[in-house]
């Protein structure tokens, strides 16, 4: 026995040995893999073809984090979704409609009484369609618990339903211009945080990955779980502040466009300097906002019992009923979950459009499965992380942005999307059979 | 010997159930006492899992009534059966295949931070500490319970329900998918489990195994109970006609 583990401890290559002990998610790595050849191959294929790679510059990659939010957000709530084996179609024209209530709110309702620009317009409208969104959510969640009508049927009429009552609400009109501040959480040169706001998140998240790695230590030792190497929890530390800080060192490598400089100093007095002025744009709030849902989804996830039920009725949902676990009503929380995030993806689209119209979110519930799919996580149930829904959405996102960056037409690029996801569940199924 | 002198750890009172116009259990009564095997036996579809399941809350009877430890039971959801130290150990085993087996062996009952995070690491060496005591060789904490063996699997189902102070445990062939060497393991662990007063209902199709671990077998045939008799009082023969004929042997004095 002893002589078997030793042979086949030696047996192991060093990198199989990294992985074991670094404890890192080899699908993850898998994914960035997968996102670098996406990157550099549109990079690589614009400067052959005409001369200038425009994928690799600060500020695609800035434009592609702002883009990636509204999909990102909408990705987290569906991996939930997709674990407990459901499916929702609906998300898309949820978002459609929460963003006319939104418009609708702070255009047509509250301006005349608060008065125009009141501070609490935006505070009001985004609440508003955050709990609206919920509302739809849970809505869809009861017909689909207590009613037994499969989730398909219950989201399908729902993506009919509310892209038919947005269109209702505001009878088909685009609402605009939206509350200013509301605006900024859509991103643009206003609507990011800065060079300095940017270099303090940057040193909170460095923080905040040196302190995790700390106090998984701690607890380790505590209940005499095996610790990893040290030298696995530097590399660990090393990566993941380096990673932290390179974001900061791109978002703020992307100046604000000239006019807009010009324009700013105008308004604010400055003279500016010979040579021009430069002003960051730092992290876009969006991004920050996809950023805080993120780690809000992955504690909901991983250190709740929410989370917990929510992988065990994926599992089998049987078990998970004869464990005294009320399946029904965790359907229903689940898609308010799934809901609420729609309508804070609904202030994120709406605020970048700077106007809110019933056809927001077209297709939009496609794009989520399949970020959702892509990032790991299993139609058959039980499986999914949520940093892999946003890595997929990133990678989504990034084939879209390459594709119209080297100039492919709307066809190609419905083809090429079509055929990555196909492509990347047959991956999934041919790595978990290895797994197992 | 059990002492059936004192009050039952359970009695079940003219229990029925129907599905559809089939009388899946159909007035059945049946105790349990402190330290003691009851033993369910039965063709497939004989009414025996319906009945625990009506114990263990998975299913709402029609009639009768529940009685534990001689004060009169309501029992509507697998959360009031564990109310009352009620733990099944299902023919399906029950657990997440996704999961560890901490996060299964926790399962709805989660140890909790101050903060209310569900904590991992306690959970993973209390997992560690109880199976030390029922299995040794288990090792693989961290895996999903689908990598595990069937006997490996077993065990989490034991443990949840030794972990948890059961009173009262329903095993529904706990050995169906073992090998020999782990039979005897939970053969082992259901002689421990009466030591320390458990009363433990048991169903299999195995009448010799059924001999050797029940104090007493009861015998349902079509939802109805044919008969319930001491295992010094029968033998195998008497058994197997009461399963297949539905008729009580002639008792021997």
């Amino acid at each position: 026995m002893t002589d078997q583990t030793s042979s086949a401890k030696s047996k192991e290559t060093a990198i199989a040995r990294f992985f074991r002990e670094t404890e890192l998610d080899t699908r993850l790595l898998g994914m960035l893999a997968a996102l670098a050849i996406i990157w550099v191959g549109f990079h690589v294929y614009g400067q052959i073809n005409s001369g200038f790679g425009a994928f690799l510059t600060p500020r695609n990659l800035w434009n592609l984090s702002v883009q990636t939010a509204s999909i990102g957000i909408m990705a987290t709530g569906m991996v939930l979704v997709i674990i407990t084996r459901h499916i929702d179609l609906s998300v898309g024209s949820v978002l459609g409609f929460c963003a006319i209530i939104m418009g609708v709110v702070q255009v047509n309702i509250l301006p005349p009484v608060l008065g125009l620009g009141h501070p609490l317009i935006w505070i009001i409208a985004i609440a508003v369609g955050i709990i609206c969104g919920g509302f739809i959510g849970a809505f869809h969640g009861a017909l689909i618990a207590y009613g037994k009508i499969p989730a398909f049927i219950v989201t399908l009429g729902g993506l009919l339903v509310w892209r038919g009552a947005a269109f209702l609400v505001a009878r088909g009109e685009t609402i605009s211009p939206v509350d200013p501040t509301f605006a900024l959480l859509g991103g643009g040169p206003y609507g990011a945080i800065g060079a300095t706001g940017s270099w303090i998140v940057g040193i909170v998240g460095c923080i905040a990955v040196l302190g995790l790695i700390v106090m998984g230590r701690r607890k380790r030792r505590i209940f005499h779980i095996a610790q990893r190497p040290v030298w696995a929890e530097t590399f660990l530390g090393i990566v993941g502040c380096g990673a932290v800080l390179s974001a900061v060192l791109l978002v703020n490598a992307y100046p604000w466009p000239r006019g807009i400089v010009s324009r700013y100093a105008e308004a604010e007095g400055i003279a500016i300097p010979e040579g021009g002025l430069v002003i960051s744009h730092g992290f876009a709030i969006p991004v920050l906002i996809l950023v805080g849902v993120a780690i809000f989804m992955t504690i909901l996830m991983s250190r709740t019992r929410f989370g917990r039920y929510v992988y065990a009725i994926g599992g089998n949902p049987e078990a998970a009923e004869l464990a005294g676990i009320n399946t029904r009503w965790m359907t229903v929380k689940i898609f308010g979950v799934m809901g609420a995030l729609t309508g804070l993806s609904a202030v994120v689209a709406s605020a970048r459009l700077g106007s809110a119209t019933n056809a927001l979110g077209t297709l939009d519930e496609l794009y989520v499965i399949a970020a959702a799919v892509i990032g790991g996580t299993s139609l058959g149930g039980g499986v999914g992380t949520i940093y892999g829904a946003i890595l997929g959405a990133l990678v989504m996102q990034s084939l879209q942005t390459g594709m119209v960056l080297i100039g492919f037409d709307a066809a190609i690029q419905q083809i090429v999307v079509g055929s990555v996801l196909v492509l990347a569940v047959y991956l999934d199924i041919l790595y978990r059979r290895k797994a197992k | 010997m059990t002492d059936r002198t004192q009050t039952p750890l359970v009695q079940l009172k003219d229990i029925s159930i129907s599905f559809g116009g089939i009388k899946a259990v159909d007035h059945v009564s049946l105790d349990l006492y402190p330290g003691e095997v009851v033993g369910l036996l039965g063709h497939n579809g004989a009414g025996k899992s319906t009945l625990i399941k009506i114990l263990s809350g998975a299913y709402q009877k029609d009639g009768g009534e529940i009685w534990i430890e001689g004060k009169k039971a309501e029992i509507n959801s697998p959360r009031d059966a564990r109310d009352y130290n009620i733990e099944t150990i299902y023919q399906t085993l029950a657990l997440a295949d996704n999961l560890d087996a901490a996060s299964n062996l926790f399962l709805g009952r989660e140890l909790v931070t101050s903060v209310g995070f569900v904590d991992d690491a306690k959970m993973e060496s209390e997992t560690a500490k109880i199976m030390a005591r029922l299995n040794p060789n288990f090792k693989k904490l961290k895996e999903p319970v689908s990598a595990l063996s069937g006997g490996q699997r077993q065990s989490v189902a034991i443990a949840r329900a030794v972990y948890f102070n059961a009173k009262i445990l329903i095993m529904d062939e706990p050995t169906a998918a073992l090998g020999v060497h782990e039979t005897q393991m939970v053969a082992e662990l259901i002689q421990e489990l009466k030591k320390q007063g458990l009363g433990i209902f048991l169903i299999s199709h195995d009448t010799r195994e059924m001999l050797e671990l029940c104090d007493r077998v009861s015998v349902m045939k079509n939802g109805q109970m044919i008969g319930t008799e001491r295992v010094e009082d029968v033998t195998e023969d008497d058994i197997l006609s009461m399963i297949i004929m539905g008729a009580k042997p002639e008792k021997a004095v």
